[in-house]
């Protein structure tokens, strides 16, 4: 007998025997994956979802009020280039970070990537005002759009540090953002429960800070919280953190301007 | 922060005579308390809203003041009794020269 035919009998005979449903082999699994937007109360919901509430709208006219503003040497606005409405960014959030000329850009780097070479204007610090604006404004073109960050060849080694410092232990605590992220999610953390920590509401309003916040403030939050010397703001270890948690989170609806606690 | 800021309002275009309505007030604004000091060991100046009030065609109907323990971007919630069709006038006022003005339209028909 042909060695492929014996093969698959034996392949069908077990299927029979352990009584496998291949088609629930076949069945792509649930996705477990939840927003931590889901685990806020009701108001906080609320807050986010409500246009006339949600503070972070601020930001977003603000960032439209940039958008338009002639800037630099060059003189020019965002909006020369990319159109007066900032509809045309519309999922470009979901694609970042991105290799952008062999090296890993987020997208307050592309911003500012933008000023320095488009505009010919200084760079805005991160956590600057405008630079979160500016941020805000371009990620909610995105709204309802799901994340699109892919495995590509370019992005590859990126990737595997991102991956790694996901894993990898800090700090005096000794934890890693998998100790708490992925196995312990769910359960609490002293009153608070806690969130899989998908990035897909940045740059987020959050009432403990009273203002907007890129996911790099928020990643350098935690890092403090384990008493780890944290990543600089804009360094290539955060875009590769950043890319691997985008990348986790791929297919998940961005939700900017978010609301968090 | 600067002299004046965005302000939203969201309140009902159109009541009953007689009838409660809800208005929501938010205000951009830092809310530095006064009580902070910078890396270098300076005070940052308190700068505060101080006052809210709301005028129903010329009538102060709503008036709040603020102290350094609210937040920043202050959302007030309250409400008033739809008496006439007219103007609701929102101000908002505070330290440095701060103040901001709103304004909505409401039909009693």
């Amino acid at each position: 007998m042909n060695l492929f035919v014996f093969c698959f009998r034996v392949l069908l005979l077990l299927v029979i025997v352990l009584g496998v449903d291949s088609s629930q082999a076949l069945e792509a699994p649930k996705d477990t994956r939840q927003s931590s937007y889901y685990l806020m109360t009701p108001e906080n919901r609320a807050m986010q979802d409500d246009s006339n509430l949600n503070p972070a709208l601020f930001w977003v006219m603000d960032g439209l009020k940039l958008w338009k503003e002639k800037t630099g040497n060059k003189n020019v606005s965002c909006a020369s280039c990319h159109g007066d409405s900032g509809q045309k960014m519309a999922g470009v959030a979901t694609q970042f970070p991105k290799i952008q000329k062999g090296k890993l850009q987020t997208l307050e780097g592309q911003i500012n990537q933008c000023r320095t070479s488009g505009q010919e204007a200084p760079a805005l610090a991160y956590e600057n005002k405008e630079l979160l604006a500016l941020t805000t404004f371009v990620a909610t073109q995105s709204k309802g759009l799901p994340i699109a960050v892919q495995e590509t060849p370019q992005n590859k080694k990126d990737l595997q540090l991102g991956h790694q410092f996901f894993n990898e232990r800090m700090g005096q605590l000794n934890l890693s953002c998998a100790q708490c992220h992925q196995d312990r999610a769910g359960l609490k953390l002293g009153g608070s429960l806690i969130p899989q920590g998908h990035p897909t509401a940045y740059p987020i309003y959050r009432i403990e800070w009273q203002t907007m916040g890129s996911l790099q403030r928020r990643l350098r939050n935690c890092m403090s919280g384990v008493r780890a010397q944290q990543f600089e703001y804009g360094s290539q270890e955060m875009a590769q953190l950043e890319l691997f948690l985008m990348w986790r989170a791929r297919g998940m609806p961005l939700e900017t301007p978010g609301v968090r606690p | 922060m600067s002299k004046t800021s965005r302000t939203g309002i969201t309140m009902p275009a159109q009541a009953k005579k007689g009838a409660i309505i809800e208005i929501r007030a938010i205000v951009q604004h830092d809310m530095e308390t006064g009580y902070r000091y910078t890396e270098d060991g300076k005070r940052i100046p308190r700068d505060i809203i101080r006052l809210f009030t709301c005028q129903y065609n010329g009538e102060e109907v709503f008036r709040a003041d603020f102290y350094p323990g609210i937040g920043a971007n202050p959302l007030i919630i309250f409400t008033t009794v739809a008496v006439a069709s007219g103007t609701l006038v929102f101000k908002w006022a505070g330290d440095d020269g701060y103040e901001a003005v709103n304004q909505a339209q409401i039909t009693v028909p």
